[in-house]
């Protein structure tokens, strides 16, 4: 199959549930093609749930959970992004051409996220294995508590970056307003250059991964201390 | 949850068009809040007489009744506009003298006061509240609104947003406060009188008694990061203009498009994208505490 399948959501719920329903009715299929999704208008749930190799473009502004759920897909929003884009990827990639809404790729397994603008609070809150990068800089509370993947801000970010970090890696060019709690700022290895400027390259962001530092989990968390008396 | 919307017209040669720009933008909003609604709209020329916003809670309504039993009371040139439950009252008269006549009338409750504002709220669909009121009609400088999914008190007009304290000063959010107890506690000695239980009657009528005593509303809204405990997006009415304020977490969404001709604040995009020239606005999301203000040049 090829060529390119439009959908436009002027049409309101009834086309965007077209839309999914489509995409899930194509589950698993090899080589599907190219979809457009013309005046999306801040709906939410555009395209989740996608579960093969697709290349949709977005042509606008999305609302929540863009791509949540994306599998495999290649998703493209010309426009911001609500609340929750590419919740709980699982793989493919996600590109924000704008900004942003809160916790962007939460929870996300795998798969890339890219938010060429900046993102707002909680972004990558409980990774769980993907990488995002953000071009601009992102809001307080980024990466809470992630477990797997990394997050690459080319600006700044805001208050208690990585609080409760567990194995997930932020790579940070900007200023930093705060640490969160256990998370602690690390050496630049060769294998973090390296890993840096593969993600860099991916998401077409020429920065210099010399530039960026690295925070990641001093693991004091990690066991429960009685001494500690709930003060970390 | 809850939707607010709002919006500052730039060029008074829009004014006219303020209602039906709003509307789909507060319909837009049904989904995060669809058991109640309500509108604060200013006037872009303050009147030299009060108007006050009056609704019947209860009972039947006659206005006609109203407007004689007034007469007969406070004697003087009083103007009585109706639609349905809601009537705006416009006079001379004391306004003490008028509250006063006000709270004899069994069922009526007053809305808003000022200059400027008219406030229409009540239960049920946004689209039917905005059908039953008219507020596609509507002109004005700028206006305020609010679709309402209640978490903290009943479903009741009175109990619907926005909310008002004094003149001319309106608040919708977005949101919860944890502590309404406790501000109120602290106003009601000083004499402020409380119409409901509501959270968001106790952040209005903080906010505006900071304001009565001499804050600007920056810093009414500086004092209300240390007061008011909670969640909330806020968005004010003043008679000059509108103020939009999100707690430190931005628990609440907000996004705002501004162009040469206008300032729009919605908790969503998708009640913007109808708005002319949309596409072409400077568009972004407000920080967590931090103060924006907006007035008609």
């Amino acid at each position: 199959m090829s060529g390119t399948v439009d959908f436009d959501l002027a049409g309101g719920q009834p086309r965007l549930r077209e839309l999914n329903g489509w995409l899930h009715g194509r589950a698993g299929t090899s080589a599907p093609p190219q979809v457009r999704v013309l005046h999306p208008d801040g709906a939410h749930n555009i395209a989740v749930g996608a579960d093969a190799a697709f290349d949709i473009e977005v042509l606008g502004n999305v609302g929540y959970y863009v791509a949540g759920m994306n599998k495999l897909a290649k998703v493209t929003v010309h426009g911001n992004a609500g609340t929750g884009a590419a919740e709980n990827m699982m793989s493919g990639e996600v590109r924000i051409k704008g900004f942003a809404s809160n916790a962007a790729g939460a929870s996300a397994h795998g798969g890339l996220l890219v938010i060429e603008g900046d993102a707002s609070l909680r972004c990558g809150i409980s990774l769980k294995g993907g990488d995002i990068v953000v071009g601009g800089s992102v809001g307080s509370f980024s990466a809470f508590m992630a477990q797997a993947g990394r997050l690459v801000v080319c600006g700044d970010a805001g208050e208690a970056l990585g609080d409760s970090l567990y194995e997930a890696v932020i790579y940070v060019k900007g200023k930093v307003a705060s640490l969160g709690a256990d998370a602690r700022f690390e050496p630049m290895l060769p294998a973090d250059l390296a890993a840096l400027a593969g993600l860099l390259q991916r998401a077409g962001l020429p920065h210099d991964p010399q530039e960026f530092r690295k925070v990641s989990s001093a693991r004091s968390l990690y066991h429960w201390h009685a001494e500690a008396d709930q003060e970390y | 949850m809850c939707g607010i919307v709002g919006l500052l017209l730039k060029k008074p040669s829009w004014d006219a068009q303020l209602g039906e720009l709003l509307v789909p933008m507060l319909v837009g909003m049904t989904e995060r809040g669809p058991d109640s609604a309500g509108l604060a709209v200013y006037a872009s020329k303050p009147l030299a007489q009060l108007k006050f916003s009056l609704f019947q809670l209860y009972g039947e309504t006659d206005w006609a009744a109203f407007l004689r039993g007034l007469t007969a009371a406070q004697p003087g040139e009083h103007g009585l506009q109706d639609s349905g439950r809601h009537a705006v009252l416009t006079t001379r008269t004391d306004i003490d003298l008028v509250k006063r006549f006000i709270a004899t009338v069994p069922g009526v409750v007053l809305l808003s006061q000022g200059h400027s504002i008219e406030l229409y709220k009540d239960i049920g669909a946004p689209a039917d509240i905005a059908a039953r009121y008219g507020f596609a009609k509507f002109s004005g400088s700028h206006a305020v609104g609010h679709t309402r999914m209640a978490t903290e008190s009943a479903v009741t007009p009175d109990r619907a947003h926005p909310f008002t304290a004094g003149e001319d000063f309106c608040l919708v959010h977005n949101g919860s406060l944890s502590n309404p107890c406790r501000v109120r506690r602290k106003l009601e000695p000083l004499g402020i009188h409380f119409d409901t239980d509501n959270d968001t009657e106790a952040a209005t009528r903080f906010l505006e008694w900071r304001m009565r005593e001499g804050d600007s509303i920056e810093a009414a809204i500086e004092q209300g990061f240390t007061e008011l405990d909670g969640f909330f997006t806020f968005l004010i009415g003043t008679r000059n203009g509108m103020s939009l304020v999100r707690d430190p977490f931005a628990c609440k969404p907000a996004i705002v498009a501004e162009t040469d001709d206008y300032v729009a604040v919605s908790s969503e995009y998708r009640s913007l994208a109808h708005l002319p020239g949309v596409s072409q606005a400077k568009l972004f999301e407000p920080q967590p505490r931090t103060i924006y203000h907006w007035e008609r040049a």
